[in-house]
């Protein structure tokens, strides 16, 4: 079996921004040496969700929103497995929203790239959490009536450990980004900044690609207040990089009888162990 | 056989009160059956539990009472009516109780001088020894067995001036239950479920179905078993989807409402064939309905949740060793048929205490670890989806072979590749459909009891089955022709012996803790057989054997379909 990862042929519009993600990730998953039947991707529903069909890695393809879950829980029962996540805002944001928050909370071992093109395409173009803010007088399908809804911030706020930005217009940051997030120990978000050619005239590779501002050399990404204040930065400049990661405490540290050298899979099961128990009610 | 009950507030201690004595009863070798009957709130109200206990087995509740334990005088109140008339009723003598069978005792000054005014059930645990003629031992075993530390003395004091207070007034003979099981039907399940090598069990928090989230979380580092409490009921079944796609073991548990919001990934586990174990503990709805009661109005929901067809099995638990083999059973069926597989339990099962012997674990291997298949290779690279002639694909596992593993919820072809294609589609519902015809080969009929040339056939599904089969027992007793088809596989359901049963039978009668007949209902539709007439309850208490009786006797009372 073929031990590289390649990506295959696509359902997506041509231009799209999920071109660069999964080229970029294809090849970051070969840079860091990894078997494709060891590394799963899992996605929910919409085109970034899509992402797993097209890479030749285990696969996981669940419900709208529901991707994390599942992911937390594949990591949990065998933790040889490197976990990854790719699907979009609606899908992450919205739908997904409460696992969001409390899947940071659990700070399992899983990696979680959000393709955030601040529209819904699959659904030919409503609005999502991201959106944009506007003016009632000027309803357009990127346009956003209730306040957009700041990922990174919510993340951070939620005791994330790894909390980055991207664009898929500087696909070397983003390879580094994604490198880092994989090998992060603990949950690591990073919202890649991506065009939807078909349905978002607003925030366009132009539009995106004017803004980004990669964070320099001088910046401290261990400074949680400063991390805080840099996630607020969205408007002529969007800061680009790993805006917080600090070393916390994972779901598997935490559980060190059930995490160890045998994933939970391969753990013994002993049939005098249950007869055991039923001592208790003798 | 004696039935008693004890009654007071919610916060009085009811519940380790019943708990207490129906440990200390068991020890000294009767049979226990004990039911709760608690409303949804912390402090305050109306709280009971009976206890049965007896020489020979139980397995159902009756509703008249030879014992009353009154905490206040609610408890009297309520429930006096139903005391025998050479009952009793135990309670302190502050109560305003004017009734020739009340023993009054100053349960709460005693308590008061031993220092804590909580040890008043103990004293009255002491106090109902002695009527009963019990030994005092098995008090002072159970009493530091389940009590916290700091608490024991005091109430190993109690329970003695308790002892001490009353004269003997009962006896209970022949005794045989010592070395049986005394638990609820929820830990039975937990333990069936640990039997069958469960890895994963995530659920949100549910009455009637908390107590499983409960013990497994405590057997958890001991048994390698991850529980996780999520965030809400779609996180946990998407988690338990994740967890059985990476080859662990997985259930997740609720009530009615939670499941509601399950409904969408059970169709995904169809649709992608990931084994999975639902245990819906049932509780009387719509919505948030009797959070703390009992019913079986599910039935008809949850084999037809969720949009499009995909095949499911549903098995109804009909008692606590039910709960302990069948869900073990769940597991392996689960797997072998990679399909989702439905445990029907309800707050009444969960929740009564039973003794029972002990599950002999032996021989249960075979049914519970079904033969792993083989991935592919090289030359023949791996199809999770795989057509073959009995539906059942091989089912590998991420990380364990070079072979890749790929699940998706929308049509897929044999790789788990997305799909439109018409053809694939065809035959990838025809494969998942005939999974069920396999599965019908080994369905368990259900239970006879009774009349084998019974002239009324009564018909029950899960929860029922204790109080049916003691009904019938009486009945033939008295001169009667009656049996009894009790359902434990109900979906797909199992024909053979309802043709046979039916075609006996002058009348049949459907004995179900719901308002509109689901049984009778699913039994038309799939056998074109016609129930007679029915027994409903759905009050939120379970169906006595007295109400089974009545209905019986009342021809006219039960409710024509």
């Amino acid at each position: 079996m073929n031990n590289q990862f390649v990506s295959s042929e696509t359902a997506w519009c041509p231009g799209c921004g999920n071109f660069s993600i999964i080229d970029t990730l294809v090849g970051v998953l070969n840079e860091l040496d990894l078997s494709p039947h060891k590394v799963v991707l899992v996605g929910g529903i919409g085109q970034a969700a899509k992402t797993n069909q097209y890479v030749s890695a285990n696969g996981f393809s669940g419900l709208h929103g529901r991707s994390i879950p599942a992911a937390v829980a594949i990591k949990l029962v065998n933790d040889d497995l490197t976990v990854i996540v790719n699907t979009g805002d609606g899908d992450s944001y919205g739908e997904g929203g409460n696992h969001f928050i409390h899947n940071i909370r659990r700070n399992v071992d899983i990696t979680h790239f959000v393709h955030d093109n601040q529209i819904y395409g699959l659904t030919k173009g409503q609005t999502s959490p991201t959106s944009d803010a506007c003016q009632l007088d000027h309803k357009t399908s990127a346009c956003n009536l209730s306040t957009p809804f700041n990922p990174l911030l919510v993340a951070i706020a939620c005791g994330a450990t790894f909390v980055a930005r991207s664009f898929t217009g500087r696909k070397d940051h983003l390879a580094m980004v994604m490198a880092a997030a994989i090998r992060h120990k603990g949950y690591a978000l990073v919202d890649i900044l991506q065009p939807c050619v078909s349905f978002n005239k607003v925030n366009t590779h132009s539009f995106y690609d004017k803004r980004v501002q990669e964070l320099d050399a001088s910046y401290d990404s261990s400074n949680k207040m400063a991390a805080i204040e840099k996630t607020m930065e969205f408007g002529d400049t969007i800061p680009i990089g790993i805006l917080y990661q600090e070393k916390g405490l994972t779901y598997e540290d935490k559980h060190p009888q059930l995490f160890n050298d045998v994933p939970v899979i391969h753990k013994a099961h002993n049939m005098d162990d249950i007869n055991e128990l039923f001592k208790d009610f003798i | 056989m004696y039935n008693i009950l004890l009654g007071g507030a919610a916060g009085d201690g009811i519940e380790t009160m019943s708990s207490l004595l129906e440990r200390t009863l068991k020890k000294s070798g009767c049979y226990v059956f004990s039911i709760r009957d608690f409303m949804s709130r912390v402090r305050g109200g109306h709280n009971f539990a009976q206890v049965r206990f007896a020489s020979e087995a139980i397995a159902a509740h009756r509703d008249t009472l030879d014992g009353i334990f009154a905490v206040d005088q609610t408890t009297y109140d309520q429930h006096h009516q139903r005391l025998h008339d050479r009952g009793f009723i135990l309670c302190d003598v502050s109560l305003n109780i004017e009734d020739p069978r009340a023993i009054k005792l100053p349960l709460k000054e005693i308590a008061k001088r031993l220092g804590n005014p909580k040890v008043m059930s103990s004293v009255a645990i002491g106090a109902l020894l002695k009527l009963f003629s019990f030994p005092l031992d098995y008090a002072l075993e159970v009493i530091p067995e389940n009590l916290r530390p700091d608490l024991v003395d005091v109430n190993l004091k109690a329970v003695t001036e308790g002892f001490d207070a009353v004269e003997s007034q009962f006896q209970v003979t022949a005794k045989n239950a010592k070395q049986d099981l005394l638990l609820t039907g929820n830990t039975a399940l937990s333990l069936g479920a640990l039997a069958a090598n469960i890895k994963f069990y995530s659920a949100y928090p549910m009455s009637p179905s908390t107590t499983i989230l409960d013990y497994l979380a405590a057997q958890s580092a001991k048994m390698n078993i991850v529980v996780e409490q999520a965030e809400d009921e779609i996180a946990a079944i998407n988690m338990v989807l994740g967890a059985s796609y990476a080859g662990a073991r997985a259930m997740t548990g609720t009530s009615g409402g939670g499941f509601s919001l399950m409904v969408e990934a059970l169709g995904f586990a169809g649709i992608a064939e990931i084994p999975v174990v639902i245990a819906n503990i049932q509780r009387p709805g719509p919505a948030t309905g009797f959070p703390t009661r009992t019913e079986q109005s599910d039935l008809k929901f949850v084999i037809s949740a969720s949009q499009g067809e995909f095949p499911r099995m549903v098995i109804a638990l009909r008692d606590h060793t039910d709960c302990f083999f069948q869900t073990a059973r769940a597991f392996g069926l689960a797997e072998k048929y990679q399909m989702p597989v439905i445990l029907l339990s309800d707050q009444y099962l969960a929740d009564s205490a039973a003794t029972v012997a002990v599950f002999d674990t032996n021989g249960l291997y075979s049914d519970l670890f079904p033969e792993k298949s083989v991935p592919g290779n090289e030359t023949k690279p791996y199809r999770r989806y795989q057509l073959t002639e009995s539906g059942i694909s091989p089912n590998s596992i991420p990380g364990e072979t070079e072979s890749l593993v790929r699940i998706d919820s929308d049509e897929h072809d044999e790789f788990g590749q997305i799909t439109e294609s018409a053809d694939v589609r065809i035959q990838m519902v025809d494969k998942r459909m005939n999974k069920l015809e396999l599965l019908k080969k080994e369905l368990l009929e259900p239970d006879f009891w009774g009349d084998e040339q019974c002239e009324t056939l009564l018909i029950g599904f899960g929860s029922t089955a204790g109080a049916i089969k003691e009904a019938i027992t009486i009945l033939n007793a008295q001169g009667g022709h009656y049996g009894a088809l009790l359902f434990g596989d109900v979906y797909p359901l199992p024909q053979q012996k309802l043709k046979q049963y039916a075609a006996l039978a002058t009348e049949m009668v459907n004995v179900e803790q719901n308002a509109t007949g689901q049984l009778a209902s699913l039994i038309r539709e799939n056998a074109l057989i016609s129930c007679h007439r029915s027994i409903l309850k759905y009050d939120g208490r379970q169906m006595s054997v007295d109400d089974i009786l009545a209905g019986i006797q009342n021809p006219k009372g039960g409710q024509l379909l």
